[in-house]
Order: C-alpha cells, then structure tokens, then sequence
C-alpha cells in the first residue's frame, strides 16, 4: 500500500484511540452520573468482540470445516475460564488437527 | 532497578506471550492484504490494539473514507475509555498528568484487567512496567509475522489465522456465562452482525459501519434492559 494513502489512516486510527484511553484518564475525572451511560458503556466491549469474531471467524482459516473446528474448541476452553494464550493456541491447534484429518 | 517496575514487567509477560502470537496473525494478515512489514509494524506501535487494528485493515485496503475509519475506531475502542474512567480510581499519588498521558497510550483490555485486579493502589513504576512487556510483545510478534509470515506453509498460516478470534471468545465468553445481561448484549450482536453478513441488501453495508450499527444497538438494548445497579464491575 503507497505510503500517502496509508499514512492518513494510521493517523487517524492512532490519534482516536489514544483520546479515548487519554481523556477519561486526564480531563474528565468525574464518575459517569447515568446509569444507562454507564451500562452502555460496560457492555460495548462485548458486543463489539461479539460482532467482530461472528460471522468472520468462520473465514478466517479458508475453510468452513477447519474454523468451525476451531471455534468450538475455542468456545469450550473459554466457557471453561481458560487464559487467551491458552485457548488461543489451542484454537490453533485444532485447525491444523482438521487440516491434518482432511488430508487423510 | 526498581522493584514494583520489575514487577510489572513480570505481570506483563503472560500478556505479551498472548499479543504475540495474536500479533503474528495481524502481522501475516496485513502483509498478505497488501500493506509492506514496516506499516504493519507502525500500526501496532501505534495502536497497541487487536480489534481496533483488525477493523481497520479491511478499510484502509478497501479505501474507505477516514470519517468511517474514525467512527469505527470510535466505537470499537470506546471500551477503553470506561476502563480509563475506572482505572482512574485505582492510581495513586506518583500518576500525575504527565505520567497519565504516558500510560493512557497502553490501557488494552489486559492490561488494565491485571491492573485493576492489583490489591490496593497502583503507581507509576508498576504500570512502566506492566505496559512494557505488552507493548514489545504486540510490536515484535507484528514484525514476525509481517516478515516471516508468508514463509510458512500455508497450512500453518491458515492455522494461525484463527489465533486472534480465540482471543476475543477468551475474553467475551467467561463473564458472558456468568451475567445474563452479558449473554444477551453478546447474542444481539452477534445475531445481528449475521443479519448484515447474510441478508441480501444489508450485507452490503460496510465492515467498519456493520460493527458501529450492532455494537451500539446491542450494548443499548443491553442497558435499556439490564441497567446496573451502583458498584457493579466494570
């Protein structure tokens, strides 16, 4: 990618993301008075993650049947409370172990 | 050397061996769309951010205007700024504006989860400390994976590819399968990102404004539904 078309992006990409980290940390000490403010605020996070990883996870690994593999180990360790490192490895994991069983 | 800096340093190592290999996806996946190893890398330093850089890569590569891609960097980061709001509570005495600032730039979903499960107050020396690791975790396994990534074969790749997606279910899943609420905010979504993948006419909605649309439709609906009582975790 030429570096005049990219060099806007990660501007802005970086200068957004540091104000909403920066701001609340430095300007604006006060506690959130509403409380749908506040709920509304402590679920984004999932509903974005949410949104992010379905249906996209299905493609990430270029075939259906090797994600969905690792998508339902991912989602058992996870239910179970296990590390990211741990359940993303593991999602890895079981990929190539379809991967392998595909080629058989 | 300090002691509490070493400590975080410590803290911050489960983290980075995480980012790292999260981050030698993002690497692989940038290079592969079309962005050289030294932009992958500047994204990450600049950045420190998962989903926030894996949204912005369809965009920049697919030319969308900037008043989308700050939208959607917007609305997928604004999480940070409730942890900010609520670390903010935790700093002691040695966090002045200054030292703020320069922690303000690290606040990522892990980072501020160990932070925030410290006992006590924490201070500046800790946090260097803990930010460090993460940060040349994240840049380092971008470089990695930027350079070497097309090297492996592919069915190591398409493996890896994966990697970032077990991140996000490890972080959503677990409080979605203590709290209701969270359950129901995280099937909305996801029902509706499905919607918008697969229904003729919605799916030609754009990724960045497709995130945007169910994230805030969800996390409303969300509040609307289940607001939280005073003192509930963030």
């Amino acid at each position: 990618m030429s570096w005049n078309a990219f060099l806007p992006y990660v501007a802005v990409m970086a200068v957004v993301t540091y104000l909403i980290r920066m701001l609340p940390l430095t300007a604006f000490r006060r506690p959130i008075r509403s409380r749908f403010v506040q709920s509304f605020l402590s679920y984004i996070p999932f509903a974005v993650l949410g949104a992010m990883t379905f249906p996209e996870v299905l493609y990430s690994t270029g075939d259906l049947r090797t994600a969905a593999a690792g998508v339902i180990v991912a989602v058992l360790l996870s239910w179970q409370g296990k590390s990211l490192l741990t359940v993303a490895i593991a999602a890895c994991l079981a990929v190539a172990a379809a991967q392998g069983i595909l080629l058989l | 050397m300090n002691k509490e800096w070493l400590k975080g340093l410590r803290h911050g190592i489960p983290i980075a061996l995480g980012y790292l290999s999260v981050s030698f996806a993002f690497g692989m996946k940038a290079v592969g769309d079309g962005l050289t190893w030294l932009q992958a890398v500047l994204i990450s330093a600049t950045n420190l951010t998962s989903a926030g850089q894996m949204a912005g890569l369809p965009l920049m590569v697919g030319g969308a205007g900037l008043a989308e891609m700050a939208l959607t960097q917007l609305t997928i980061n604004l999480r940070y700024g409730l942890m900010s709001l609520s670390l903010g509570r935790k700093l002691d005495g040695s966090m002045g504006t200054l030292q703020r600032l320069i922690f303000s730039f690290a606040n990522t979903d892990e980072i501020f989860a160990v932070a925030s499960a410290q006992p006590g107050t924490v201070g500046k020396h800790y946090l260097y400390g803990l930010m460090l690791t993460p940060f040349l975790g994240w840049t380092a396994g971008t470089l990695l994976g930027g350079v070497a990534g097309t090297l492996l074969p592919a069915f190591v790749r398409s493996a890896l590819g994966i990697a970032i997606y077990g991140m996000f279910l490890a972080i959503i899943l677990p409080p979605a399968r203590k709290r209701k609420p969270v359950r129901f905010v995280v099937l909305l979504a996801v029902t509706m990102s499905l919607c918008f993948r697969y229904i003729p006419g919605l799916n030609r909605v754009s990724s960045g404004f497709v995130i945007i649309i169910c994230a805030v439709a969800a996390a409303a609906a969300g509040a609307a539904l289940y607001p939280e009582k005073e003192g509930d975790a963030p």
